[in-house]
């Protein structure tokens, strides 16, 4: 289906972003997965692709970091001539109620998942532009939607992302560009699973599926956006969340 | 003439053929409807159209246009804001085809006018048919899919459920007020294997949009960043997506299709 595309994963190694990275991958396009930390990780993520026959490279990379996303989006064209899709989707939770919250904490969230989908959006923007085509799928949460109990950095940056995808939406629909959101609830990856278990017990619960989801239940929704058929969705958030949210 | 396109995208490895399935599609044998068949069809479903007496023959046009792509597409007459007519259509599916798994509530009319213009009549049946006649389908289809427990239902709301529309109170309200039914649905079934959403199109390139003024419809198209009307298949696709079996983690949602033209 993506034969000769080429997609770009933030945080593209590891939990829904993995998931992302195999399923643009099992449909042929080449996905340059992005990473911050964990260089023999990611090798080993991208090895064990190349041996089931998927086109992954791995990038090390900081969405925080301005020029370091025009680097890396640099490193890409360059290899691999073109980028088609952008999946703005690493992410950090800094947990802690706001009373204790530091600035840094703060900070630090909205530079990675605020800031980090706009660093890489002006790194590919222009490119796209260009060929007159592009998908941009930005990772929110339900949490950008409902709040949460310690997360007051992570609800702002996860709410930003879904004001940061309209105006996008509405600046490039004219240019076969779409951005679009996608808001996962609670999914078993290991973020949600570094949560203490009495909480996580009580998060399953409050979902009226009365489960977790799985990340490729995620995956094949940003998948769905992807494809050349969905040029009609623009500006949406598609939420997969189990009900937990009907927003 | 038959608004109805047939061009879908080639299934793919995240989404499960639908062999097994029966779906009913309201509405479905033209316009938005006609594409929704069209595409659960095309990748094995069991379709049962319900309509009016007009419906008949359109599903034969419809059916004829599949070139023998679709496995069965059947037509069941009933007119949806009627209780009774909604309880036998379905009875005469499940007595045909022993279950239904998917409920499209896709049919839908106009009856266009200022509120200062409108009467009580145009209210009444444009909420029958389109409020009331989901209800309704899914008051006729929900025991048997709880004890089957299995089943996805897709409402199909409008972008003017979101934003209101000038001579149409009552189409805005019957499409805003699906999606609270939506929701409450979601909400009472989800631990029974039931999906609820709601797929929210634009203005899309149908019969019912054709009959608009013209200067109405450059009017929505001049409002839609993309700046033009969906293909009907462009929304068949999402609610093909949705009543996928690996979409059981989507519930209580409204995907919007709409070109950006409300976000």
């Amino acid at each position: 289906m993506f034969t000769g595309r080429v997609a770009i994963v933030t945080g593209g190694t590891r939990g829904i972003g993995l998931a992302i990275t195999e399923i643009l991958a099992q449909e042929k396009a080449h996905v340059a997965a992005g990473y911050s930390k964990g260089s023999t990780a990611a090798e080993t993520c991208a090895e064990k692709h190349r041996a089931l026959g998927m086109s992954v490279s791995t990038h090390q990379g900081r969405v925080d970091d301005f020029d370091d996303c025009r680097r890396v989006v640099d490193e890409v064209l360059k290899t691999y001539g073109r980028v088609d899709f952008l999946i703005n989707n690493a992410g950090i939770t800094l947990d802690k109620t706001l009373r204790k919250m530091s600035a840094e904490d703060w900070t630090n969230v909205i530079n990675v998942n605020l800031s980090g989908a706009f660093n890489m959006t002006k790194a590919v923007l222009e490119h796209m532009i260009e060929r007159g085509s592009g998908r941009i799928v930005n990772i929110s949460s339900v949490i950008g939607e409902t709040g949460n109990i310690g997360q007051a950095n992570y609800a702002a940056s996860k709410a930003g992302l879904f004001g940061f995808t309209k105006s996008l939406a509405l600046e490039t629909a004219n240019k076969g560009i779409t951005a679009n959101a996608v808001a996962p609830g609670f999914i078993a990856t290991e973020m949600v699973s570094a949560m203490p278990e009495a909480a996580l017990a009580k998060v399953v619960d409050k979902i009226p599926t009365k489960r977790l989801g799985k990340p490729e239940e995620v995956a094949r929704v940003v998948k769905f956006l992807c494809e050349d058929d969905s040029g009609y969705i623009t500006g949406a958030a598609f939420h997969v969340n189990g009900g937990l949210d009907m927003a | 003439m038959l608004s109805t396109s047939t061009s879908t995208s080639a299934p793919s490895s995240t989404l499960a053929r639908l062999d097994s399935r029966v779906a009913i599609v309201t509405g479905g044998s033209r316009g938005i409807g006609g594409a929704i068949s069209a595409a659960l069809a095309a990748d094995g479903a069991t379709i049962a159209v319900i309509g009016i007496p007009l419906d008949r023959e359109r599903t034969d046009l419809l059916r004829a246009s599949l070139n023998g792509a679709a496995k069965l597409v059947e037509f069941y007459e009933a007119d949806v804001s009627d209780p009774a007519a909604c309880r036998s259509a379905v009875a005469a599916v499940i007595a045909a085809h022993g279950k239904v798994d998917i409920l499209v509530n896709n049919a839908g009319i106009t009856k266009d006018h200022t509120a200062r213009k409108m009467t009580v009549d145009e209210w009444q049946a444009v909420l029958g048919v389109n409020l009331s006649g989901p209800f309704f389908m899914i008051k006729a289809v929900l025991d048997h899919m709880i004890e089957n427990r299995y089943g996805r239902i897709v409402n199909i709301s409008s972008v003017v459920g979101h934003t209101g529309n000038f001579g149409q109170a009552n189409y805005a309200a019957a499409k805003a007020g699906l999606l609270g039914l939506t929701k409450t649905l979601a909400l009472e079934t989800a631990r029974l294997g039931i999906t609820v959403n709601a797929v929210a199109p634009g203005f899309t390139n149908t019969e019912m949009v054709a009959a608009m003024p013209k200067a109405a419809i450059d009017l929505a198209r001049s409002r839609t960043p993309v700046g033009r009307l969906a293909q009907p298949f462009e929304i068949a696709r999402v609610v093909r997506f949705l009543v996928d079996d690996n979409s059981g983690f989507i519930t209580g949602s409204t995907y919007d299709v709409n070109g950006g033209m409300y976000m």
